[in-house]
């Protein structure tokens, strides 16, 4: 009764016929263009699994827990031969996500410091600036990626004369050989507190703020879980030669570092254009005004200019990091084992699946970079200025 | 008795008639990869896109190689001209969607014959045209004896091919751990090779010469005495079509078969102008006029696969032999002296 006597309610109102006209015919193409759509991907599905049914092949995921039989040269977890494709692709998805993540926060720092020299009074940091944003983004990324590579394997010593660098480094052709740290009974429990603990600093400051209990804790939280965690330390595994190369510690492979370098380097030269645009996007007269408050260039910069242009630079920013995480498949080209290279070439070719395994690469990537989209949008609808 | 005897009568009159039933139809070969190489005029032959012995570009871009000599036999028989072959290079990864998806006719392609490829990848595979082995060439500095002695070694290779799989097999069965450094392409796991970042280079046997060869110094570079896996490298047709298939594989036994009865390039005119009375003889060289019916093809087929790119022990020769990459034959060499490559009767 109650829906009838609202849709009569609904009939009585007056209706601005132009509008619903317009609403009606765009609603109409709309479903058009949905049906064309549905039709298009119905005929691509349909013409696909008839070419593999003539090829006698099938479309499947269950290989996933297949046994791999292939080393992965570099991962950050646990890996063996007899692990399952399922297995390589979380290996792999990692090795893809450290080097975009390195990247991305080499490359916003370099890129920050380019662009503020860029605009600098000085003129040889100016002049440096302008040199290196010319070369980088004028040149092919993946050339000066195998460059970086190149140049790195050919100019660093052999493992057996590596350069001995502070604190128990090694650095040679085969790579970074960094000290590891080994804990004790704990595990990496004490690890987890203190990230547990960063996580929780800014609540704690907010009740500081506010003079509420626990505000102590702000600053003490941190400090303790370090204290726990060099506390647990059991000892420091140093690398050593032995036969061919060095044991013990952790090496961070050349590959990953020209693909990390050169990466960062080249959204640097972007991210220095956008970070010197924003900043002249700001109006002069913020800049006199924090001057004649009497702030000085650094504290105008930090404290005035740049909280106004990070408004403008978040989109642009977001576009780079899709772009550096895009990227990363470029590591294919020089032997680091990241997505493209193990699920696109190895495991296409072992098990011949090609269309599962481009449709998972394809899928992964378009699921890391909509995550960091979304937080950058998140990012930037926090910072944006509030209108009323 | 009797019976038995009219039995064993009904029953070869049965198969005979069957024969005879089935004769029409034999007689008309049916190949739809045949048909299209024909009309289109050429042959789509997919080879490596640059390995030293296999299939290489010269200097003037001329394509050559043991693989390359296959591609242009096959177009011989089929075509009546060796020149009638379009070349497609495809590294490991794309070769073979390439090959399904019938962008190529055939695949030669220094690609080892498998269990996968021939059952998951319903891939034919045709014939063995080298039999290789995986080795390892690391740097004479290094005083390494053997392979068993590469334990936490970095190995460099290609990606996407069988090379892994043995490395971990082979480490797993020596109860050592050998690191593989995987590249897209031959180039680049040289240049990382020589530059020290991994302790050698591993390939089937062929390649790794190939890869010596390639080298700065090929003198400071030893190919260790251990051979870790069997690689059957040959050629891969799409499944599905018999007929096709059966054109690659008798081409590559013709090639043996050649080698064997002595007969070459040069030889071929002056065997076949003296009318020999053997029957193998006759239908190698094109005087037994129904020998190529079976395959859909003329009687000259086989003689014209000779003229275009000699025997088998010759194109070895030109590509892997002492003037070349300096690989003795080997497994490769003919049955009747010691080796593998053993051609079935042309009967």
């Amino acid at each position: 009764m109650a829906l009838a006597d609202t849709a009569v309610l609904i009939a009585r109102q007056p209706a601005p016929r132009q509008q619903k006209r317009g609403s009606f015919r765009a609603f109409a193409w709309q479903g058009l263009f949905l049906c064309a759509l549905a039709l298009f991907a119905w005929f691509v599905i349909a013409n696909a699994s008839d070419n593999l049914a003539a090829r006698n092949m099938n479309f499947g995921f269950a290989f996933l827990s297949q046994r791999t039989g292939f080393d992965i040269p570099f991962h950050i977890v646990p890996w063996s031969t007899a692990d399952s494709y399922g297995r390589a692709l979380w290996v792999c998805l990692l090795n893809t996500l450290l080097a975009a993540a390195i990247g991305i926060v080499l490359g916003s720092l370099l890129g920050f410091l380019l662009g503020v020299m860029r605009l600098s009074a000085n003129w040889l940091a100016r002049s440096l600036s302008l040199a290196i944003i010319e070369i980088v983004r004028n040149t092919p990324q993946l050339l000066q990626i195998i460059f970086w590579y190149v140049v790195m394997i050919q100019a660093l010593p052999p493992p057996r004369n590596g350069l001995a660098l502070p604190g128990g480094m090694i650095l040679s052709v085969r790579g970074l050989n960094m000290p590891s740290i080994e804990m004790g009974a704990a595990g990496l429990w004490p690890f987890l507190l203190l990230v547990a603990a960063l996580c929780l600093v800014p609540v704690f400051r907010g009740l500081r703020r506010r003079h509420r209990a626990f505000g102590w804790a702000a600053p003490l939280l941190p400090a303790i879980a370090l204290m726990l965690v060099l506390l647990s330390v059991d000892h420091l595994d140093y690398p050593t030669l032995r036969g061919f190369n060095y044991v013990g510690g952790v090496v961070v492979p050349p590959e990953l570092i020209a693909l990390v370098g050169g990466l960062s380097l080249y959204m640097s030269a972007f991210v220095a254009e956008i970070v010197r645009a924003s900043l002249q996007g700001i109006a002069r007269g913020q800049r006199e005004a924090a001057s004649s408050l009497g702030l000085s260039g650094a504290q105008a910069l930090f404290l005035v200019i740049l909280p106004q242009a990070l408004r403008v630079m978040i989109p642009q920013l977001t576009n780079q990091y899709l772009n550096l995480t895009k990227s990363t498949s470029l590591g294919a080209a020089i032997a680091y084992p990241e997505l493209v290279q193990i699920y696109a070439g190895t495991v296409l070719n072992q098990t011949g699946r090609a269309l599962e395994t481009m449709f998972l690469v394809m899928i992964i990537f378009l699921g890391i970079n909509l995550a960091i989209s979304g937080f950058m949008a998140w990012y930037n609808a926090r910072v944006a200025i509030v209108e009323r | 008795m009797t019976s038995l005897r009219k039995l064993a009568y009904a029953a070869a009159l049965a198969v005979c008639g069957l024969g005879a039933a089935g004769l029409p139809a034999e007689a008309q070969v049916k190949s739809a990869t045949l048909d299209a190489v024909k009309k289109r005029g050429e042959l789509n032959c997919g080879v490596d896109t640059g390995i030293p012995g296999f299939a290489f570009q010269d200097s003037a871009g001329k394509w050559k190689g043991l693989d390359v000599a296959y591609c242009r036999a096959i177009a011989a028989a089929v075509l009546g001209d060796a020149e009638k072959v379009k070349y497609v290079g495809v590294t490991t990864k794309v070769r073979f969607t390439v090959l399904q998806s019938g962008e190529i006719d055939v695949l030669i392609r220094d690609s080892t014959l498998t269990f996968t490829r021939d059952t998951q990848l319903n891939l034919s595979p045709i014939a063995v045209n080298f039999y290789a082995g995986q080795a390892f060439m690391v740097k004479k500095s290094l005083k390494v004896a053997s392979s068993k002695e590469l334990n936490g070694a970095t190995i460099c290779m290609l990606t996407g091919a069988t090379l892994e799989l043995n490395i971990a097999d082979y480490g797993a069965a020596n109860g050592i751990k050998i690191n593989s450094l995987l590249f897209d392409k031959p180039e680049e796991a040289f240049a990382a090779a020589e530059a020290g970042r991994c302790d050698g280079y591993s390939d089937d046997s062929g390649s790794v010469a190939a890869a010596r060869s390639t080298m700065k110094t090929p003198d400071d570079w030893m190919i260790l005495p251990e051979i870790i896996s069997k690689e059957p490298l040959g050629i891969f047709a799409r499944e599905g079509d018999e007929k096709w298939g059966d054109i690659l594989k008798w081409t590559h036994m013709i090639l043996l078969t050649a080698e064997e009865m002595g007969v070459t390039k040069a030889n071929a005119d002056q065997i076949k102008a003296s009318k020999p009375v053997d029957p193998f003889m006759q239908r190698l060289l094109g005087i037994d006029e129904d020998f190529g019916k079976p395959l859909g093809l003329d009687g000259d087929w086989s003689y014209r696969i000779i003229q275009a790119v000699g025997n088998y022990g010759e194109i070895y020769d030109e590509y892997f032999g002492p003037k070349a990459l300096g690989l003795p034959r080997g497994t490769n060499n003919l049955w009747t002296k010691g080796g593998l490559q053993y051609a079935l009767p042309l009967r």
